[in-house]
């Protein structure tokens, strides 16, 4: 009898409008949120950190961003993993460049330079759609990753050709380089991720939000109704840039601390955010939360249960992930369009009014 | 002449060669998505698994032995016979033909109103689901194909092409693989056979009719399912022949499923719905990233083959999205 | 002359005469005029040099054949076809050619034939997006939700709300329209339109496929629009007794080429017109 809606009302329409409005909910999100911020880093392990915790929190805002671009604004990309690259090489080549600067305005920078990128690979969207969309978004993935693996400039001409972040601290803690603590790691990520949830909440709630799904739905009445479609899509495309490059500014600053654009952020990185954004739920900021922590949890548990548990070689785990993820992206497809965030909603449904299904 | 003119001639025939990979893969795309309008990603992986398939049934491999070895301990890997390969391609064909069937009772029969771009996702996921299956069946090893193609350099094209150096002293004629004479002819047979089969076969018009109108080829009894299945399994047929050259010269190898993504490009050249258009844009696209890498070498640095047929197509994109061969999309409200 | 220049333009000039009507109606100046417009795709000739005027305030019927290119009117109106031929006045000024969404944020909002509201949103979304023009908070205002954007939100919705009461679709507000049933998309189509308080209202056949009752309070909607904000109203319907009971002027179109105009009491008796739909069925 806990999870009621009844007697809930709403007496004013910022108060309807809110992201939870059912009390129970807000309630467990701040007790969520105090849990993120007060006892995971004390619980915290390294294996925790680096196997699920940091990489689930990166990806997500990777999965955020690029939920804007194809959930919400409808347009398709597979150049995700180069977008991540180009916040990872910006970040790079900034704190070379800048060694002065603060390291949390580094990797915002990374991402406005980023949604830059994007914006200009974004532009072909004004005359092409659909799948033809998705070959110029590979052009940006094969070209951007070609760029930086040939052109001496981007990675300073170092010998073995990879990147590496030197050591950053925040208010005196070490938070890049291997010797960052995990907790620092961890508290950075958080941090961003909460920040960029609430920017891409508070975008989708209103009237950017709306033109974006308007252009989704629609995109020809969309326009006769007053949509701007160039403005939506460069937006979109801005935004979701924009978060992506955070994801792999943090992908690199802080998690990989080397890497080398190719095989870092290849066509499989691209691959990986859209099935996070697909299983998680297409147009749900909860479903870029879920997907990305299906995806970062199951090769883990397939790891810990199949190699080592039953003894399997590593690979042959690894090919039967690829297989349960690409019979899992039909499966939803199938059954749940939307995803893993739709299944939850309908779970909330039945549950809000139990005991009286009717 | 010059030895710089000799040599882009050279790469462009090479260039030649990589481009009816191309082709193959693309028609396959073509025929799958004219008859259903799905846009089917993993046209390239289908090839993979084809060639995988019949590797295996060649070497007489026993399916899932990693698998099972695995689960139990075993240590299995053969059944201790080969398949000759006439015995083993039509098996092939059947394992494609079973494969179209299921493609069709389990995922696009509940997809069928969906969106293309969910359409085109789903098939994402049966790109990687085809591609884990493939490994875990029969193992992710490279491997040798031989259906009794011949391999090196045709020494026959080589000299009779030496004429063409005009005097040039370090010319000897153009290199060329045998096998991809061979896969030329092929490609053409491949190509005539389906048209043959499209204008003079029942099943081909009805495939045609499917093509032109859906709602009118349902209305006058045309079995969509029925024909879904006959185009995956054509398509599937198609990735065979396409696995089957790129296996003979490159070895059975993940990179093959990777020349799926170079038909994206080469269908926006040639167009979605136009066969005539699969093989040209394939072809100029093989030629294209060729010639360009062999020029751009020297001031950008190579591997431009990498994202120029991209690039070319995002160009080409901006000033005809219906491609060379395909027909103008008009919206309306 | 800008865009936002020329709305400011008094609409006085085009009001000098008007009519009243029947019911007593006092109907304005010309706010709209389509001059000699010819529009062709390819071979097809959709629109034969048509001219007519819209009043302000008034009812303006289009009606005629399936094929006859009512829609394509419109379609021109808005700004999604480009005709080959002839000019649009819109309140004094000559438009040039320009994209749709400048077309609506000149005051002229529309439905579709074929409904075109956004599925996956839901209907107050919907609604909401029609009321796109008057929100004018900045990108970043709404990324972090401050000062402008929030106040706008409420502000809006409360007119929207308005016209939620006024359609008579409370109930529901916040169901995603791909779940609604025919009827009510319509009119979840027509309360977008009105979220722009357009001063030019396209209705596209609003009461195709409805039965009676449902048509009885399209009707009344589509009046009471015209009673209490004076929105002038550009209609195409094929149920000529709607046509009769609602429209103050009817255009009659044929092949493309415009066959009648006048009351619609004028046009009944006009024997082209007749010939026109003898023969013709329409639904
Ligand atoms: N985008 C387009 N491309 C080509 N032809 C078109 C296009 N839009 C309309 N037409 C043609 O223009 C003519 C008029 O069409 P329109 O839709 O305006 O007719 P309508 O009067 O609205 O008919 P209905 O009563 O059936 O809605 C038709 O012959 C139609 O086929
Ligand atoms: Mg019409």
């Amino acid at each position: 009898m806990l999870y009621r809606e009844a007697g809930d009302f709403k007496s004013t329409y910022p108060s309807d409008n809110q992201t939870f409005p059912i009390r129970f909910d807000r309630y467990a999100y701040w007790a969520l949120i105090g849990f993120a911020f007060l006892v995971v880093p004390f619980l915290l392990t390294d294996y925790w950190a680096n196997s699920i915790v940091i990489p689930l929190l990166i990806y997500v805002i990777a999965a955020l961003g690029l939920n804007i671009l194809i959930g919400y604004c409808g347009q398709l990309s597979l150049g995700t993993g180069a977008f991540m690259a180009v916040g990872a090489y910006a970040t790079f080549k900034l704190t070379t460049a800048f060694p002065w600067m603060p390291i949390y305005i580094v990797f915002i920078l990374a991402g406005l330079v980023t949604a830059a990128v994007g914006v200009l690979f974004g532009l072909p969207s004004l005359k092409i759609k659909g799948f033809y969309l998705a070959v110029a978004t590979l052009a940006a993935q094969f070209f951007l990753i070609w760029l930086f693996t040939r052109v001496g400039w981007f990675f300073n001409d170092s010998a073995t050709g990879m990147i590496s972040m030197p050591e950053r601290t925040v208010f005196g803690v070490l938070v890049t380089g291997p010797a960052a603590s995990a907790m620092a790691v961890y508290m950075t990520c958080l941090v961003f991720v909460v920040g960029m949830a609430w920017l891409a909440r508070n975008l989708t709630r209103g009237t950017v939000g709306r033109t974006w799904m308007s252009i989704r739905d629609m995109d020809i009445a969309a326009e006769i109704i007053g949509v701007n479609p160039l403005i939506a899509k460069l937006t979109a495309f801005a935004v979701s840039s924009f978060f992506v490059g955070v994801a792999g500014a943090l992908l690199f600053g802080v998690y990989l601390g080397a890497a080398e654009a190719g095989e870092a952020f290849g066509i499989n990185k691209s691959f990986l955010v859209l099935f996070m954004v697909i299983i998680g739920g297409l147009g749900s900021i909860l479903g870029s939360f879920l997907g990305a922590a299906f995806l970062i949890v199951l090769p883990v548990l397939l790891k810990v249960f199949l190699v080592d548990a039953l003894g399997w070689p590593a690979d042959l785990a690894r090919h039967l992930e690829v297989m349960i993820i690409g019979a899992l992206i039909v499966l939803v497809l199938i059954v749940e369009p939307h995803g893993m965030a739709a299944l939850w909603r309908t779970a909330k449904e039945k549950l809000r009014l139990w005991p009286f299904p009717h | 002449m010059s030895d710089t003119v000799l040599f882009a001639f050279e790469a462009a025939i090479n260039g030649l060669t990589v481009g009816i990979m191309y082709s193959l893969v693309a028609l396959g795309f073509v025929l799958i998505f004219k008859a259903s309008g799905i846009f089917n990603f993993a046209q390239g992986v289908m090839a993979l698994f084809a060639a995988l398939t019949l590797v295996g049934l060649q070497e007489g491999a026993i399916p899932f032995a990693h698998l099972i070895n695995a689960t139990f301990g075993t240590s299995i890997h053969h059944f201790g016979f080969n398949i000759p390969t006439l015995i083993a391609i039509p098996l092939t064909i059947a394992v494609m033909v079973g494969f179209a069937w299921l493609v069709e009772r389990i995922v696009l029969k509940h997809l069928v109103n969906q969106e293309p771009i969910i359409l085109f996702m789903a098939t994402i996921g049966l790109a990687y689901f085809l591609e884990g299956l493939g490994d875990i069946m029969w193992g992710a090893e490279v491997k040798r194909l031989d259906v009794g193609l011949p391999q090196g350099g045709n020494i026959w094209f080589e000299e009779n092409t030496q004429w063409l150096g005009f005097g040039n002293e370090n010319f000897y004629g153009f290199y060329i693989d045998t096998l991809n004479l061979y896969a030329l002819v092929i490609a053409a047979i491949l190509v005539t056979a389906l048209v043959i089969f499209s204008q003079y076969t029942k099943q081909g018009r009805a495939l045609r009719a499917v093509a032109d109108d859906h709602q009118a080829a349902l209305s006058v009894g045309i079995s969509l399912r029925f024909i879904w299945v006959l185009t995956w399994s054509i398509a599937g047929i198609v990735a065979l022949v396409a696995g089957i050259m790129w296996g003979s010269k490159s070895g059975v190898q993940f990179s093959l499923s990777l020349i799926a993504l170079k038909a994206l490009p080469v269908l926006i050249l040639g167009g979605f719905t136009s066969i005539p258009g699969a093989i040209v844009g394939g072809l100029l696209i093989g030629v294209g990233e060729k010639l360009f890498d062999f020029f751009m070498q020297p001031i950008i640095g190579g591997a431009t083959e990498n994202w120029f047929a991209y690039m070319l197509a995002l160009a080409f994109l901006l000033f005809r999205p219906q491609g060379l061969f395909g027909e103008k999309i008009i919206e309306r409200v | 002359m800008t865009v936002e220049q020329r709305e400011q333009v008094p609409m006085l000039d085009t009001q000098t005469e008007g009519y009243v009507t029947a019911d007593g109606r006092q109907i304005g100046g010309v706010v709209m005029e389509l001059k000699n417009i010819t529009l062709r795709f390819g071979g097809v000739v959709a629109i034969k040099d048509i001219s007519f005027d819209i009043r302000h305030g008034e009812i303006r019927a289009i009606i005629g054949p399936n094929g006859a290119g009512k829609s394509s009117m419109l379609n021109v109106i808005s700004g999604f076809y480009n005709p080959q031929e002839g000019e649009l006045i819109y309140k004094g000024y000559k438009r040039p050619q320009m994209r749709p969404y400048k077309v609506s944020r000149m005051g002229i909002a529309r439905t579709f034939q074929n409904i075109a509201l956004f599925e996956g949103m839901s209907v107050l979304d919907n609604i909401m997006t029609g009321r796109m023009h008057h929100m004018k908070a900045g990108f970043l205002s709404q990324a972090f939700w401050w000062g402008a954007a929030a106040r706008e939100e409420a502000e809006n919705r409360e007119a929207v709300e308005k016209i939620i009461d006024f359609l008579e679709i409370q109930a529901i507000r916040k169901t995603p329209v791909s779940r609604l049933p025919y009827g009510l998309k319509k009119r979840v189509e027509l309360a977008r339109a009105l979220a722009a308080e357009p001063q030019i209202l396209l209705l596209d056949e609003p009461m195709a496929g409805m039965n009676v009752e449902e048509k009885e309070d399209m009707s009344r909607f589509i009046l009471d629009v015209n009673d209490e904000f004076g929105t002038t109203t550009v209609l195409i319907e094929h149920d000529m007794g709607v046509v009769m009971d609602l429209s103050d002027r009817v255009v009659v179109m044929d092949y493309g080429k415009k066959i009648g105009d006048g009351t619609p009491e004028e046009v009944m008796n006009n024997q082209d017109v007749i010939d026109a739909y003898l023969g013709v069925s329409h639904d």
